[in-house]
């Protein structure tokens, strides 16, 4: 990831901001500029909430080169209060524990760096409450 | 009257046992246990570092004082392991909580009272009138070289503290800083492991600056030991805050609710700061707490902190420091905890 793209996406990564489309009121994350529902343009900034559900869920035993010390780590669905659905890394989370509708919640993680000596790229992820 | 409205605790719950760490260097655990008085010690998942774990206590300390981040003025965070050489950890933490763009915003240094450090400046703008809020984050994730003795109390966590002076619930009566020039512990640049003096570093460095820090503070504020309910001091392990507080005249229960280290480790500048979260947790309005930190180098920050009625209100909206403790945790094996620390070198 480029450093100027993840510059760019640190409202959304960091503080899980979101827009809500101000005709319709549907949520979108990340944010967007048109409202693929109603055409509105016009969008409010909100925060979403961070606790929620386990959707359903996939164990990587084979990752990208990125991604390889982690093995096996979990990938998820996450349903938050608000109903917004996101992808995520699930930390902190024994295997044999993982089930659908497990109870979660949104913690700031490190999710990859450029190396030892580039920039590290911190994010979302969920941890069983 | 400024001081502190909001708190909050964050420990990783990862653990290692100083039996596991003992079996794999051949030591003899119970020598360990007793002499360090330090059965088990946290440890941060490989996703985990200062700059997140701060992070974390921060949006708990926000739960408690139910500021709008914007309003913040100032954060400082105070660690020995900020995650860049260069580029401050308060920036990030600042834009996770939405406290940018109208902050100040610095890194603290200075072994384990970097924590202390940014309480200190956090507590003295807000009183100087610059700003309505400061934030102040302790937070480490420690490395003990193998088989040293730091390798058995090393650990990790953060506390953060939002200062202010409305709806305080824990108002700074008094503060008092002592610092000399003491070389105890260090750790060059690009070098991975801190270094230091064995046996120097107790009487000439732990024990004279908290017990002068202490002994001023009491002075400076015309107070005795049997005035607090509760008492916390720097804790690189379980026996030291101890001996230090029995030299200053407070007793074993006054430091029981404050002394974490049997079950955490040293997190460093989170030490005293954690700490302090646990006594606020459950002390009373109208409690006095005396608090003296300790950073190689050397240099010890104290505090006394008078409980406000305000404490009932606050303290349940985020997770308490010993419920963390004792939560849910998982213990490592030994090549675990070294794959998580990075002690293994990879070929690359
Ligand atoms: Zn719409």
């Amino acid at each position: 990831m480029s450093v100027s793209k993840y510059w760019r996406e640190i409202p959304h990564r960091y503080r899980l901001e979101a827009g809500k489309c101000k005709q319709c009121g549907k949520i979108y994350f990340p944010g967007r500029l048109i409202c693929p529902e109603c055409g509105g343009r016009e969008f409010d900034t909100i925060q979403l909430k961070r606790e929620g559900k386990l959707l359903t869920y996939t164990i990587i035993h084979v990752g990208p080169s990125r991604f390889a010390d982690q093995v096996p780590y979990v990938v998820g669905i996450v349903e938050l209060q608000d109903g917004v659905r996101l992808l995520c890394q699930v930390a902190d989370c024994d295997l044999d524990r993982l089930q659908i509708g497990l109870p979660v919640k949104i913690e700031f993680r490190r999710i990859s760096e450029e190396g030892e000596a580039g920039i590290i790229h911190y994010g979302y992820k969920c941890v069983p409450v | 009257m400024v001081g502190i409205v909001g708190y909050g605790a964050y420990i990783p719950k990862y653990r290692i046992k100083v039996e596991s760490i003992a079996a794999q260097w051949g030591a003899n655990a119970e020598s360990y246990k007793k002499g360090l008085m330090v059965e088990e010690k946290s440890v941060p998942a490989p996703d985990q570092d200062t700059i997140t774990m701060a992070v974390e206590a921060t949006r708990r300390a926000l739960q408690r004082a139910e500021i709008d981040p914007r309003k913040i003025g100032a954060v400082y965070v105070g660690s020995e392991s900020h995650p860049y050489a260069v580029k401050p950890s308060g920036t990030t933490l600042a834009e996770a909580i939405g406290a940018t763009p109208d902050i100040h915003c610095a890194d603290y240094e200075f072994a384990c009272k970097a924590g202390t450090e940014a309480m200190f400046v956090a507590l003295q703008l807000v009183k100087a009138g610059e700003m309505d809020y400061a934030l102040a984050v302790g937070a480490d994730t420690s490395q003990g070289a193998p088989g040293d003795a730091l390798e058995y109390t090393a650990s990790a966590g953060a506390a953060a503290f939002i200062m202010g002076k409305t709806d305080v619930i824990a108002v700074c009566e008094h503060t008092y800083s002592y610092m000399t020039d003491t070389p105890d512990f260090w750790r060059r640049e690009h070098q991975f492991y801190p270094q230091h003096g064995g046996r120097f570093t107790g009487e000439p460095a732990y024990f004279k600056h908290i017990n002068n820090c202490g002994k001023t503070l009491l002075e400076k504020a015309g107070l005795t030991p049997q005035d607090f309910a509760f008492a916390v001091f720097h804790q690189p392990n379980g026996k030291f805050p101890l001996r230090v507080g029995k030299m200053l005249g407070f007793s074993k229960e006054q430091l029981a609710q404050g002394l974490l280290c049997p079950k955490i480790g040293n997190t460093y500048s989170g030490s005293s700061p954690l700490g302090l979260t646990a006594i606020l947790d459950v002390a009373k309005p109208g409690d006095l707490v005396f608090m003296v930190s300790y950073g190689s180098g050397a240099g010890s920050d104290g505090f006394i902190w008078r409980i406000t009625d305000q404490i009932d209100k606050v303290r349940d909206k985020a997770p308490k420091t010993w419920d963390i403790i004792q939560g849910d945790k998982v213990y490592l094996d030994y090549g675990l905890y070294a794959k998580f620390r990075h002690k293994i070198l990879k070929n690359v």
